[in-house]
């Protein structure tokens, strides 16, 4: 019972020992924080790749593909049984992207994926990624009249309009920018009439017409590619034949040849590229658009079979595709799969059936991950298609950030290890200090391990008062993080957390109660390991010594 | 007259028996032999001053009587026992409940009230559950001690805010709310004044006359050491009756 009274009376009267755990509240307060950071961050990219992928891809390891998508997916679902919930075949080839941002051609390296319109969004996330409400219902490659989101639908506490350039995006900003280079066109032609009667221009040269520049200045501040100021416009042609060479937007179809293709009309087929090949963010959050849906690109692919051709193909941008994970938001331009097994030739003539690359599996809410995957794995030959869970397909990422975090606690844990030095040192000078009481209380007939008990108590209390107000900053710090940061923004006028480079808006936490748990314990445990010392040392005290200490 | 309470007493046989004890300290380079055969004894209800010079040996006789310290050689019996070879659990069980223990620094707990020091041998032992089921009493029979020593005023101060009397009763109510056999005294005057410090003889000699409780008392002034039934004098470590 003494040890107890004592312990409580030390704990009262002797602040030293809590300044002691200061040190172990902040460790404890560092490691919830970064624990809860690092977990929120783990779990916003491990939802991003799995939404981006399904739960398990079944591909072939050549790139034409294997034939007979609809066998195949029979087959797996035989395989598969109850697990499989959805289905759905992709088509993915390495391709280029050409697009014209003021009179200059852009390239990009992409991944160019053939999905089918409705059922893509069945397998994965890919639906609640684009920038239409209407098309994140259900994805049409048609392009939309209008209503795309200028507010990223994907936050939902910052109500802050990031993408005006959104706003005339559509059928509206596709007119607009034909009526331009008409206009601009029939200037051309004037012009050169005047030439050709040999009369001077008057005046300098203005190929645009004011009022429409300042329309689109107004509805696109980044603006597209016919708002090019004069000198770098797009080359002339009169009666536009196809395939000009330099000029993207007259490559009429071949199956329209013979009648002329009406672009503020008519769309090419339609695309959504990761919204990262066609913007950028500015420091100020702000998305700056180099293309807007109703812009027509060009893309360039090869075709299946060997050697394979490189086939080009002008297509309209009908959205943008967003999963907030940079690698594929700066990569992939999702087409109909229709569209890309023909430009490819991977439609056999002679029987009509298409091939594929791969087919997205998406299982059952609980159904084994692994398992459905060895199942497969057992199905089909492993020499000609590779089956592997989303989490195989990014095992070396998540497993860095795993490691990241381990390597990272371990640190922390050390920390909190020295704050452990900390209680060791002034435990011994307390025992120093209370020689005398630990004499009297030997002389009153309390045991050794009585005294040791006052100490290693003592330890105890002192843990978890350090570590229950580390557990109340830590907490308190996670769930305001974004306060703070804000906070800490105003004062210093330094960005702490950029959105151009996270493509989040706010700081993701995750508190795991078990995590928090060990901390906690570890802590306690640290303390109680410190006085171990000092309090063998309060039990070994000879008492006659320790009466005549002074 | 006699603890006849307590179980073992042969009436006449003494309470204590210190049978050619010797204690040696290590000093310096060499041994410092502190003891060198002491035999001593104490009768139930006797009250024995124990008298000599610094350094004769007469406080490491008392730690030995106490069992804070073991003879290198020689025995100590309590009441027909011998207590010093005994285990160190069972030492520390006979120091709580057979022996009460007053020094000179007075020798309370700074961050315990009077009360709870007081009740200091009764918290050592008894568990947290016993605890709780001897509160009450234990409460009541330290607040009686106190009481009787004219500290009721004064039980929720600290040491701290006490005199040097006030302390030294308050460490004779520590010494006796176990309700020991043997009081050890080790020089209980030495730091109070002369009227502070015959209060205290005072209330030791009726704690002998009316309890009956042994005491030994340890001293190095003739006239404290006479107020005792018996003298026993301690001169280089052996003891010279006198």
């Amino acid at each position: 019972m003494y040890t107890l009274l004592l312990c409580w009376r030390y704990l009262r009267t002797r602040w030293i020992a809590l300044a002691s755990v200061i040190s172990v509240t902040l460790g404890v307060a560092t490691m919830i924080v970064v624990n809860a950071v690092m977990a929120g961050f783990a779990h916003e990219m491990q939802s991003r790749i799995h939404g981006i992928l399904s739960d398990i891809v079944f591909e072939s390891h050549s790139l034409s593909g294997f034939q007979d998508p609809q066998w195949h997916m029979e087959e797996i679902l035989r395989a598969g049984g109850d697990d499989i919930e959805g289905m759905t075949p992709t088509v993915a080839v390495p391709a280029m992207l050409n697009f014209q941002v003021r009179g200059q051609w852009v390239t990009r390296q992409i991944m160019l994926i053939g999905i089918d319109e409705t059922t893509h969004a069945q397998v994965s996330d890919f639906g609640r990624y684009l920038q239409h409400p209407e098309n994140r219902r259900q994805l049409s490659f048609g392009l939309r009249d209008g209503g795309y989101d200028t507010i990223d639908s994907q936050t939902e506490d910052q109500q802050l309009a990031t993408r005006p350039a959104l706003e005339g995006a559509g059928w509206p900003h596709r007119r607009m920018r034909v009526e331009r280079e008409r206009a601009w066109r029939q200037r051309q032609a004037e012009l050169q009439a005047s030439e050709q009667a040999g009369g001077p221009s008057a005046g300098p040269v203005r190929p645009v017409d004011h009022q429409v520049d300042a329309v689109l200045a107004e509805t696109s501040p980044a603006v597209a590619t016919a708002a090019a100021p004069p000198g770098e416009l797009p080359p002339t042609a009169e009666a536009h034949p196809p395939n000009a060479p330099l000029d993207p937007f007259r490559a009429a179809k071949p199956e329209e040849q013979g009648r002329v293709f009406d672009p503020s009309r008519e769309q090419f087929t339609g695309i959504v590229p990761g919204i990262g090949l066609a913007s950028f963010r500015d420091s100020a959050g702000i998305d700056r658009f180099l293309v807007l849906p109703g812009d027509d690109v060009k893309i360039t692919f090869p075709t299946a079979g060997t050697p394979p051709k490189a086939v080009t193909d002008t297509y309209t941008i009908v959205d943008f595709y967003e999963s907030k994970m940079s690698e594929y938001d700066s990569n992939f331009v999702f087409v109909p799969i229709e569209q890309i097994e023909k430009a490819r030739g991977m439609i056999d003539p002679q029987t009509g059936l298409p091939s594929v690359n791969s087919i997205q599996i998406k299982l059952r809410p609980g159904a084994n991950l692994e398992t459905v995957r060895d199942r497969l794995r057992q199905a089909f030959p492993a020499d000609m298609y590779a089956v592997s869970s989303w989490k195989d397909k990014q095992g070396p990422l998540l497993s860095a950030v795993d490691m990241e975090m381990a390597v990272l606690n371990i640190l922390l844990f050390m920390i909190v290890a020295v704050a452990g030095f900390g209680i060791l040192a002034i435990f011994f000078m307390i025992v120093v200090e209370k020689t005398r009481d630990i004499g009297i209380l030997k002389s009153l007939g309390a045991s050794s391990t009585g005294v040791a008990g006052i100490f290693l108590g003592y330890g105890l209390f002192l843990g978890l008062v350090g570590a229950g107000a580390g557990l109340a900053l830590g907490l308190g710090i996670t769930w305001n993080i974004n306060r703070i940061r804000v906070l800490v923004e105003w004062c210093t006028g330094e960005r702490v957390f950029d959105p151009s480079i996270y493509y989040f808006f706010r700081i993701p936490t995750i508190v795991d109660a078990w995590t928090v748990a060990w901390i906690i314990a570890g802590a306690v445990g640290i303390a109680v390991a410190a006085s171990v010392l000092p309090a063998l040392r309060a039990a070994r005290l000879h008492p006659v010594e320790a009466l005549r200490h002074d | 007259m006699i603890d006849t309470n307590r179980d073992g007493d042969r009436s006449g046989a003494p309470l204590l028996q210190v049978r050619g004890v010797r204690k040696a300290y290590r000093s310096g380079g060499g041994m410092l032999e502190v003891l060198r055969g002491v035999d001593f004894e104490v009768e139930p209800a006797g009250f024995v001053s124990v008298i000599g010079q610094s350094g004769s040996g007469k406080s490491t006789l008392l730690h030995l009587m106490g069992l804070l310290d073991a003879p290198d050689s020689g025995e100590v019996h309590l009441a027909g026992n011998r207590i010093d070879n005994l285990p160190s659990s069972r030492r520390d069980r006979l120091r709580n409940t057979d022996i009460g223990m007053v020094f000179q620094a007075y020798h309370l707990l700074p961050e315990l009230s009077a009360l709870e020091n007081v009740l200091a041998p009764l918290l050592v032992r008894f568990s947290i559950a016993e605890w709780f089921r001897h509160k009450g009493e234990a409460r009541r029979q330290a607040e009686a001690l106190l009481d009787r020593f004219g500290l009721s005023g004064r039980l929720h101060h600290k040491p701290r805010q006490l005199s040097g009397g006030e302390m030294q009763r308050v460490a004779i109510a520590r010494a006796l709310v176990g309700q020991p056999r043997l009081l050890l005294a080790d020089e209980p005057t030495g730091n109070l004044d002369e009227a502070s410090g015959a209060g205290i003889l005072d209330t030791l000699c009726e704690l002998n006359h009316t309890d009956g409780l042994s005491i030994v008392l340890v001293t190095h002034d003739q006239s404290i050491a006479r107020r005792a039934d018996r003298i026993v004098r301690l001169v280089a470590g052996r003891v010279e009756n006198a």
